[in-house]
């Protein structure tokens, strides 16, 4: 936790001079540690020469600022108008059902964390998942439980999370 | 003969599998000792064909689409028993010399006239489709000289509000400051489009141009491109992008030798749809909440760090490269009325050919959804069509005769805006759709106005409690009541216009509330 810490530190002090340069450094933040938790607050405050009350209040109107880390994958599910014209409703109550969890929510294993997102630009060829920085399109359940499939086989291969 | 393999990389392709397609085609090359190049250029914009891999055998583009890694072998074998040329390609997926195909043949294409042509990171390529001209141009011309050429194109802001663009431009060179900014918009939240996407992915330096253009005009020397989150391969090709046009002397300190310079940023959004609106987006771009400004002041006045600054949608920027390249009147002789030029249409949801359509204004809704659509998906008859968003009217067929044409759109109480159209089949149930219009505003409104954030959330409930027939007659009399107070009392767009579609729903699709249709509510 120490050495993850001071990178942070590293991170504000890289980003405190750059002209509007919060948001790179909470999307920086959040790709070193998966999230922007409350301990980063303080110090963020202190180099930005902020409130924490800002600061906070920054965190926690983009939805991308999530303070908690998620699972090993984000899986986002498209519910925007174009998508829900292709059927995304049913997809996103199936992917509730099969993974036993609601958005915002992640596996027991710790493997999938479930997000809405509202349009990935792929609406021709809706309905649209993301995984990670990954997008899918033409998405049905079918398909949906295939790619939920091909994760865990993955990461069962890579790094032992149970399946 | 020469043979050139060209596989799309930008999203929708990706999504498609262009990534297996790809590394099959290389291995397939590779097998039979083809010494053969692998281009991964843009999309066409014909979705509905992706991955579409493309074969050039001489000088003429051979089209296959929509193709799988399994269809590698066969297309190949179908291409080397023709390789003089002479004979007809025999392959079920072939779909003649890519410029013929009937949807991209009959488009008008500026903007997107080397959307798909070439790997869209190259600049040697872009200068050889006539990049750079327009900037080579305006180097030449006084900042005025180019914001009248903006002027007389009748060019108006692609984002949705089609503002006229030389008019903001010329506030912006008119005001005194030694600091100014050219912001792009490339926040494209609206469901149903895509065209911004598709030009920075596969043609970035068009945007790079125009803004380098836009900060010649009014004396700015720095520019930041406002990027959504969600679109991460664009992400990737305008970082590259920016550092090969940097390291080619065109962007950067002393533009080509001209003693100009402009920086060129891409900054990320964090998934807020409201960071869409001009205002909310410079909040968000200097660090803050994106809470939505009260204008005036005008960003053109006061807008970036205070200063005078020129936002504008990707399109917008995009469309001021070919205009300088080919001159304003060229540019106005297409279109209809005062909307000048071409609209980049987005055909999308539950439709069988989706894809980028850019025409000339003035073709109606009815013409690109049956004559480049072809109905829908599910193969079903069309019950509505959303254009312009989710805070666009859903449109019955009685109206879809409309010309697209700014004015035209706005006399039915419906909106173009990003040129977003999304096609829904009769399945479709209009009272969800309006709720979930409010649902959506709830979630994304900045919360900075009562009747956005407040109304919203009341909004749901009234609509669920008139579904539920719970005292329809008078929740029915408190939606258009509360429709009322947020399309008056809003700050902007987002609480301004989510009755649009609530609105339209409740008009022509009554029966999905439960409403008899011989009432009149």
């Amino acid at each position: 936790m120490l050495e993850k810490d001071s990178n942070v530190d590293q991170l504000i002090d890289q980003f405190k001079t750059l002209p509007g340069g919060l948001l790179p450094l909470l999307h920086a933040v959040k790709q070193l540690l998966k999230c922007v938790p409350d301990s980063v607050v303080d110090p963020i405050a202190k180099g930005f020469n902020l409130s924490r009350a800002e600061v906070h209040g920054v965190i926690s109107f983009y939805h991308d600022f999530n303070t908690h880390p998620g699972g090993h994958h984000t899986v986002q599910i498209c519910r925007a108008e174009a998508c829900q014209s292709m059927g995304s409703r049913h997809i996103e109550s199936h992917a509730k059902q099969s993974l036993g969890i609601d958005y915002g929510e992640t596996t027991a294993d710790g493997l999938i964390t479930l997000e809405p997102v509202y349009c990935l630009g792929n609406c021709a060829c809706s309905p649209s998942v993301r995984i990670d920085d990954d997008i899918h399109a033409r998405v049905d359940q079918s398909r949906f439980d295939q790619l939920m499939t091909e994760l865990t086989t993955v990461n069962a291969n890579t790094s032992g999370v149970s399946s | 003969m020469s043979l050139q393999i060209f596989i799309p990389q930008d999203t929708t392709a990706l999504a498609l599998g262009a990534e297996k397609v790809s590394s099959a085609m290389a291995h397939a090359l590779e097998r039979r000792g083809l010494n053969t190049n692998i281009t991964r250029n843009g999309s066409r914009g014909m979705f509905w064909l992706e991955p579409l891999v493309e074969v050039q055998i001489g000088s003429a583009r051979q089209a296959f689409g929509p193709v799988n890694a399994s269809d590698v072998e066969s297309i190949l074998d179908a291409v080397q028993s023709n390789l003089d040329g002479t004979a007809k390609i025999d392959h079920p997926l072939h779909l003649g010399e890519v410029d013929q195909i009937d949807y991209l043949a009959t488009q008008q294409r500026l903007t997107f006239k080397r959307s798909g042509v070439a790997d869209p990171t190259c600049i040697t390529s872009y200068q050889r489709l006539e990049g750079f001209v327009g900037l080579t141009k305006a180097l030449s011309m006084t900042g005025q000289a180019i914001v009248d050429e903006l002027k007389n194109s009748g060019l108006r802001g692609r984002g949705g509000a089609a503002f006229p663009a030389g008019i903001k431009w010329q506030t912006v060179l008119d005001t005194a400051g030694e600091q100014k900014y050219i912001v792009c918009n490339a926040d494209e939240g609206d469901s149903g489009t895509f065209a911004d996407r598709l030009l920075m992915e596969s043609d970035p330096y068009q945007l790079i141009e125009g803004m380098t253009i836009a900060g010649l005009a009014v004396g700015a020397n720095q520019g930041y491109i406002y990027l959504r989150s969600e679109y991460p391969v664009a992400h990737k090709i305008l970082n590259i992008a920016i550092e090969r046009a940097t390291d080619a002397g065109f962007l950067g300190a002393n533009v080509c030798n001209s003693g100009r310079d402009f920086f060129l940023e891409v900054r990320l959004g964090a998934g807020a749809y409201i960071c869409g609106e001009e205002t909310s987006l410079l909040e968000s771009l200097e660090g803050k909440r994106g809470m939505v400004r009260t204008k005036p002041p005008l960003p053109a006045i006061e807008g970036l760090f205070g200063k005078p600054t020129v936002v504008n949608n990707v399109l917008t920027l995009g469309a001021v490269a070919s205009i300088l390249e080919q001159g304003s009147d060229t540019y106005k002789n297409f279109g209809m009325g005062r909307s000048r030029g071409t609209l980049a249409v987005q055909l999308a949801g539950n439709v069988k050919r989706g894809g980028l359509i850019e025409l000339a204004f003035g073709v109606t809704l009815r013409q690109v959804v049956e004559d480049f659509g072809c109905g829908t998906f599910s193969g079903r008859p069309i019950r509505a069509i959303q254009m312009g968003g989710p805070l666009g009217a859903f449109l019955p067929e009685s109206q879809w005769d409309t010309p697209l044409d700014y004015e035209a759109f706005a006399a039915i109480k419906a909106m173009i805006g990003h040129g977003g159209i999304v096609v829904f089949d009769d399945t479709v149930d209009m009272a969800a759709q309006a709720r979930f219009a409010m649902e959506f505003c709830v979630i994304e409104s900045c919360g900075k106005c009562t009747p956005c954030r407040i109304g919203s959330t009341r909004g749901v409930e009234v609509i669920d409690r008139i579904v539920a027939n719970e005292d329809r007659d008078n929740n029915l009399i408190l939606l258009h009541d509360l429709c009322d107070t947020m399309e008056l009392g809003s700050l902007c767009a987002m609480g301004g216009m989510t009755p649009f579609p609530v609105r339209s729903a409740l008009t022509y699709f009554k029966e999905d509330f439960g409403i008899s249709s011989s009432r009149d509510h």
